[in-house]
């Protein structure tokens, strides 16, 4: 078995937060909310947003999905959460950028938070769709549509 | 016999090669086959040496190139047991070949209120059409369910055929459940209602011996490359006064009797249906690869599988926490097995298992209304076909447990 492999993909951090994904839940007061499918695999998430003016006040998803979509949206509201719909825009800008081999600063990764490590997804192109599933949708719940 | 299929790996240069660093498995069969040098060899034969259009000139290479093509059509009639050639057209593939069904037999007969029988295991490409035309011909789509172990229920297929039944299509064999369905007698029920029955053959017609006029289908579908063949080539058999009835599916070069400025005739079956340049190697490619598959002989395909099937099918069921959907018998299963490992979603399984250098498919198997069905979301799925042994299996099964292990699931 190549361990190796498997073992730079399923990070212990990526195991952990779909194990005990943060996050996971619905809100009461959400004032933005989303379902995305992955047409591939029939993976769903729903995510909903609560704003307060422009900052994300609460964050939680539901859904079913693949440890790399499941720990990928964990990881993703842990990085957005009390951050402004601008500051997450650009994050999620950043994730795709990274998950697309294109260089970023060190410190515009470290903003990303514990998802900075899905960057080793580079190497599994075909599971890609699973890690950015999540950041499409707050792209698109928060208005952002453009294609990159 | 055995031996002799020991043998045909080295047909298959593909397979002989490390992927991740291991040797490679390859179980995604169902998805697609892999093409023996017999096949690759043939389709560089002819485009050395006589490609040329066909139907179009009087010089020698077209001469030679429209004989060959066919060539073909009379040994894929042959090969299913058409009652004539002109009764095989050549396809894309069983997509394309079910989308002719639907856009022409159906556009002409179907209307208001009719029905169109499917069942619930179809793949999409025999229940889109299908669905679509009923939804433009406001008739109505009903489908066949399925048995607790996963077969059609032949009950529930007598009750939904009806009267008022137009057309019944039936997957021959399942993509996803392993099951082979009786087509001969779902043909029965839906003649006796006057209905036309069309069988979707393209997991079926590589794996058995297939007789279109025994089965007493209407209309049946496949695809090349799931048997050896290349992409891009596939069959639509029809019954000959069926399709002399139709009307063409898609209009251009070499389809047509007389073209005048506002009017046009069509030419005879089945040129009817293959508008503009014929895929001729693809065709060409098939032809051989019929020939391959002859020359081990279909029942010998078919019995070498279930023997693969009762070898490895008893190891997954072995396995803790994993679920085989479908029959549980080897004896009711094809070589396509679908399965889920418990606390594990499948795309994790399938990654996991191609770091071990074991090509399986994860997903929804374009099935998507069965997997609601079954309440699934998705499954892994390993399919085995000839070049397929027992070490495979073993390596199959070990990549499970290397995969439980390192997800502690």
């Amino acid at each position: 078995m190549s361990l190796n492999g498997l073992n730079s993909l399923y990070r212990e951090v990526i195991l952990d937060h779909s194990e005990h994904p943060h996050h996971k839940q619905s809100l009461s007061e959400a004032t933005n909310k989303i379902t995305l499918k992955n047409p591939t695999c029939g993976d769903v998430i729903n995510l909903e947003i609560k704003l307060d003016g422009d900052k994300i006040t609460d964050i939680g998803f539901t859904g079913e999905g693949c440890t790399i979509s499941q720990s990928s949206a964990s990881m993703m509201t842990d990085a957005v959460l009390n951050k402004t719909t601008t500051e997450s825009l650009e994050m999620a800008h950043i994730f795709s950028d990274m998950i697309m081999g294109k260089k970023h600063s060190q410190s515009d990764l470290d903003k990303l938070g514990d998802a900075a490590i899905l960057s080793s997804i580079m190497q599994f192109p075909a599971r890609i769709k699973c890690a950015t599933l999540c950041w499409w949708a707050l792209r698109k719940s928060l208005g952002d549509e453009d294609d990159d | 016999m055995d031996k002799q299929l020991q043998q045909i790996r080295k047909d298959f240069p593909i397979l002989n090669q490390k992927v991740n660093d291991e040797p490679l498995v390859y179980l995604d069969n169902a998805a697609t086959s892999q093409k023996p040098n017999q096949v690759i060899d043939e389709i560089v034969r002819y485009y050395q040496n006589d490609n040329a259009n066909t139907r179009r000139g009087v010089h020698t290479l077209g001469e030679r190139a429209t004989e060959e093509f066919e060539a073909a059509r009379q040994k894929v009639q042959q090969f299913i047991n058409a009652k004539e050639s002109r009764e095989i057209i050549f396809t894309k593939g069983a997509t394309d070949s079910l989308n002719l069904v639907a856009s022409t037999y159906g556009e002409d007969n179907i209307e208001a209120g009719d029905e169109i029988v499917i069942s619930v295991m179809e793949h999409h490409s025999n229940l889109i059409p299908w669905q679509q035309l009923a939804n433009r011909k406001k008739a109505v789509l009903k489908y066949i369910g399925l048995t607790a172990d996963g077969q059609l229920d032949m009950a529930d297929a007598r009750k939904q055929i009806t009267d008022k039944t137009k057309i019944v299509s039936i997957v021959h064999a399942s993509n996803v459940l392993g099951v082979t369905n009786d087509i001969k007698q779902l043909a029965k029920i839906a003649h006796a209602h006057n209905a036309i029955m069309v069988a979707d053959g393209a997991q079926a017609v590589p794996h058995m011996s297939v007789d279109v006029q025994d089965l007493d289908v209407d209309f049946y579908a496949f695809s090349g490359h799931k048997m050896l063949a290349p992409m891009g080539i596939g069959v639509l058999y029809g019954k000959a006064d069926l399709l002399k009835a139709m009307s063409p599916y898609q209009y251009g070069g070499e389809m047509i009797d007389f073209v005048e400025k506002y009017q046009s005739t069509w030419t005879d079956i089945p040129w009817k249906f293959e508008a503009g340049t014929q895929n001729v190697s693809g065709a060409v490619g098939l032809s051989k690869a019929i020939d391959y598959l002859s020359g081990i002989g279909m029942e010998n395909v078919e019995n070498y599988e279930k023997e693969l099937v009762s070898y490895v099918l008893p190891k997954l069921l072995e396995i803790d926490g994993l679920t085989v959907y479908g029959p549980q018998d080897a004896d009711h299963h094809s070589g396509v097995i679908s399965f889920n490992l418990k606390g594990l979603h499948p795309h994790d399984v399938a990654t996991a298992l191609d770091m071990d250098g074991v090509a399986i498919r994860a997903g929804h198997h374009c099935a998507q209304p069965l997997m609601k069905y079954l309440d699934l979301v998705a499954t892994a799925r390993a399919s085995f076909y000839i070049y397929n042994n027992k070490q495979d299996a073993d390596e199959l099964i070990q990549a499970i447990c290397d995969t439980k292990e390192f997800f502690k699931v």
